[in-house]
C-alpha cells in the first residue's frame, strides 16, 4: 500500500497533467502546477474519492498546496 | 457596398470514413462505408444497435490530456477538426489581425454525453459530485470558445444551434460576417457526438432511425425504396474561410469560393418536411439568385437526402422545382450513404465534400441505391463516383423545426 504522500502526488499529477515526479510537495497548485479554480474543486473532488472522505468547502479552499493536502488527509483520517 | 468575395482556405474534419480530410475523401469517392455495429456502450436493449461512429482517433496528438479531460467528446472533435483546418490553411494569427479573424463553430445537440455521467453522479452520490467542469464541458458554444483561446482568436466568436443545419448556417453566416466586414478570416463549422444512450435512445423513439441491424453498411440508402430511416453520426467538419484579397495576398492555396447562401422555414410540423419540399426548394433559390448564377450551371448537388421516406422524396421534387429542365442534368448525391449523418456535423462535412467535388471534378456517389423510389427522378450518382465538370456545386441541410440552409461553391474564376 502507497503512503498518503504518494496517493495524493499521484491525484495531483493525474488531475493536473503533470509528471508525478515534478509534484514537489512544497509546490502550490495554482502558482507552480498550473490549476485555475476549477482545477482546484476537481482535484478536492478526487481527493475525497480517494480517501473516501468528504473535505467541507471552507477546508477545502484552505488546500492550496501538495503538503497542505497530505496533512489534511493525515489529520482527518486515523 | 459590394458584397466582399469569400473563398475556402483550409479543411479538417473527422468522420466514420478517416481522421482527417484525405482518408474520408478518398473512401468517400470510393463508395466505402463507415457504418458499423455501435460498441462504446451496451446497445442490446436498443431498436438501433448500429452508427457512425468515430475510432481510433489520437486526440492526445491534438491537445493534453488534461484539457481533453474537460470537454465533452463532441468539443474534442470540432477542436480537432479546426486544428487541421487552420494548419491546412497555414493562416498565422498575429498581435495585427487577431481582431479580424473569428469562430463560428455549432452543434446541434451539445455535450449529451457529459450531461448523462453528471446527471448519473447526481443521482448515486448528490450534488458534491458533480464537476466544475460540467457546464463548460457541454455548452455548444464551446469548441469556438476553446477554439480562440488556443489560438488567440479575437474576431466574432460564436455557435449557431439549428439541428442537422448547424454546420451550413454556421459557415454561411460567418461568409456573411467576411462579407459584411466584420472579419477578413472564420473558422466555420460543426461537430456532434450524440451516440449516446440518451441521444441514440431519443432519435429510435422519434422512429427516425434505420433499424436494419443485420446489416448496417447498407442500412444508410437514400432515394431507395427500402430506405427506413437515418443512420446516427458522430464527427465534425471545419473550414477556414476568407476574404477573397486577403487570401490571395498571403499566397494561400484556394479550395473554391463560397459564393451563394440560402435559408428559409418551413413552417409546417416539428420532424417532417411539407411533401413538396417547399421549404428545401426556396433555401436552394435563395443560395442560388446570392450567388448570381443559372441553373444551367449547377452541376453537383450533395444533397440532404438523409434516408428517411418522407425527406429524400420531398428533396426531390425541391431540386425539381429550382431547376426545371437542367434537373436531368444536375448530378445529385448523398454522402449520407456512406457516413450516415452527422446531425450539427452534417453541413459542414458536407460542404467539403462539395469543396472538393469541384477541385477534382468528381462528384461522389450515393452508394446502397438499388431500385431508386416513386417520385425520384434525378441523377443520384448510384455506387460509383462519376468525373464531370462541375462549376459550381450546392450543399443542401434541413433541420427538424424546419430550419434550411444551402450553401453555394464555386470554382474560383
Amino acid at each position: 500500500m502507497s503512503s498518503i504522500e504518494e496517493r495524493v502526488k499521484k491525484i495531483v499529477a493525474e488531475q493536473l497533467g503533470v509528471k508525478e515526479d515534478e509534484v514537489q510537495t512544497s509546490a502550490s497548485f495554482v502558482e507552480d502546477l498550473g490549476a485555475d479554480s476549477l482545477d482546484t474543486v476537481e482535484l478536492v473532488m478526487a481527493l475525497e474519492e480517494e480517501f473516501e472522505t468528504e473535505i467541507p468547502d471552507e477546508e477545502a479552499e484552505q488546500i492550496t498546496t501538495v503538503q497542505l493536502a497530505i496533512d489534511y488527509i493525515n489529520k482527518n483520517l486515523d | 457596398m459590394s458584397k466582399r468575395r469569400v473563398v475556402v482556405t483550409g479543411l479538417g474534419m473527422v468522420t466514420p470514413v478517416g481522421n482527417d480530410v484525405k482518408t474520408s475523401w478518398d473512401n468517400i469517392v470510393n463508395g466505402k462505408s463507415g457504418i458499423a455495429a455501435i460498441e462504446h456502450f451496451d446497445v442490446s436493449a436498443y431498436n438501433t444497435r448500429f452508427g457512425g461512429s468515430i475510432r481510433d482517433l489520437d486526440v492526445a496528438a491534438y491537445m493534453p490530456a488534461k484539457d481533453a479531460r474537460k470537454m465533452d467528446t463532441f468539443i474534442q472533435y470540432g477542436m480537432v477538426a479546426a486544428i487541421q483546418a487552420i494548419t491546412d490553411s497555414g493562416l498565422e494569427v498575429t498581435e495585427q489581425n487577431a481582431d479580424r479573424i473569428g469562430c463560428a463553430i455549432g452543434s446541434g445537440i451539445g455535450g449529451v454525453g457529459f450531461i448523462e455521467k453528471n446527471h448519473n453522479a447526481l443521482l448515486a452520490s448528490g450534488p458534491r459530485k458533480i464537476s466544475p467542469f460540467f457546464v463548460p464541458g457541454c455548452i455548444i458554444n464551446m469548441i469556438a470558445g476553446n477554439l480562440s483561446i488556443k489560438y488567440g482568436l479575437k474576431g466574432p466568436n460564436i455557435a449557431i444551434t439549428t439541428a442537422c443545419t448547424t454546420g451550413t448556417h454556421s459557415i454561411g453566416s460567418a461568409a456573411r460576417m467576411i462579407a459584411y466586414g466584420d472579419a477578413d478570416a472564420m473558422v466555420a463549422g460543426g461537430a456532434e457526438m450524440s451516440s449516446t444512450p440518451l441521444g441514440l435512445g431519443g432519435f429510435s423513439a422519434a422512429r427516425a432511425l434505420s433499424t436494419r441491424n443485420d446489416s448496417p453498411q447498407t442500412a444508410s440508402r437514400p432515394w431507395d425504396k427500402d430506405r427506413d430511416g437515418f443512420v446516427l453520426s458522430d464527427g465534425a467538419g471545419v473550414l477556414v474561410l476568407e476574404e477573397y484579397e486577403h487570401a490571395k495576398k498571403r499566397g494561400a492555396t484556394i479550395y473554391a469560393e463560397l459564393s451563394g447562401f440560402g435559408m428559409s422555414g418551413d413552417a409546417h410540423h416539428m420532424t417532417s418536411p411539407p411533401p413538396d419540399g417547399a421549404g428545401a426548394a426556396a433555401s436552394m433559390r435563395n443560395a442560388i439568385n446570392d450567388a448570381g448564377i443559372n441553373v444551367e450551371d449547377l452541376h453537383y448537388i450533395n444533397a440532404h437526402g438523409t434516408s428517411t421516406p418522407a425527406g429524400d422524396v420531398a428533396e426531390s421534387k425541391a431540386v425539381e422545382a429550382v431547376m426545371g429542365a437542367a434537373a436531368k442534368q444536375v448530378a445529385v448525391s448523398s454522402t449520407k450513404s456512406m457516413i450516415g449523418h452527422l446531425l450539427g456535423a452534417a453541413g459542414a462535412v458536407e460542404a467539403i465534400f462539395s469543396v472538393l467535388a469541384i477541385r477534382d471534378q468528381v462528384a461522389p456517389p450515393t452508394i446502397n441505391l438499388d431500385n431508386p423510389d416513386e417520385g425520384c427522378h434525378l441523377n443520384y450518382v448510384p455506387h460509383t463516383a462519376q468525373s464531370i465538370k462541375i462549376d459550381h456545386a450546392l450543399s443542401n441541410s434541413f433541420g427538424f423545426g424546419g430550419t434550411n440552409g444551402s450553401l453555394l461553391f464555386s470554382k474560383i474564376q
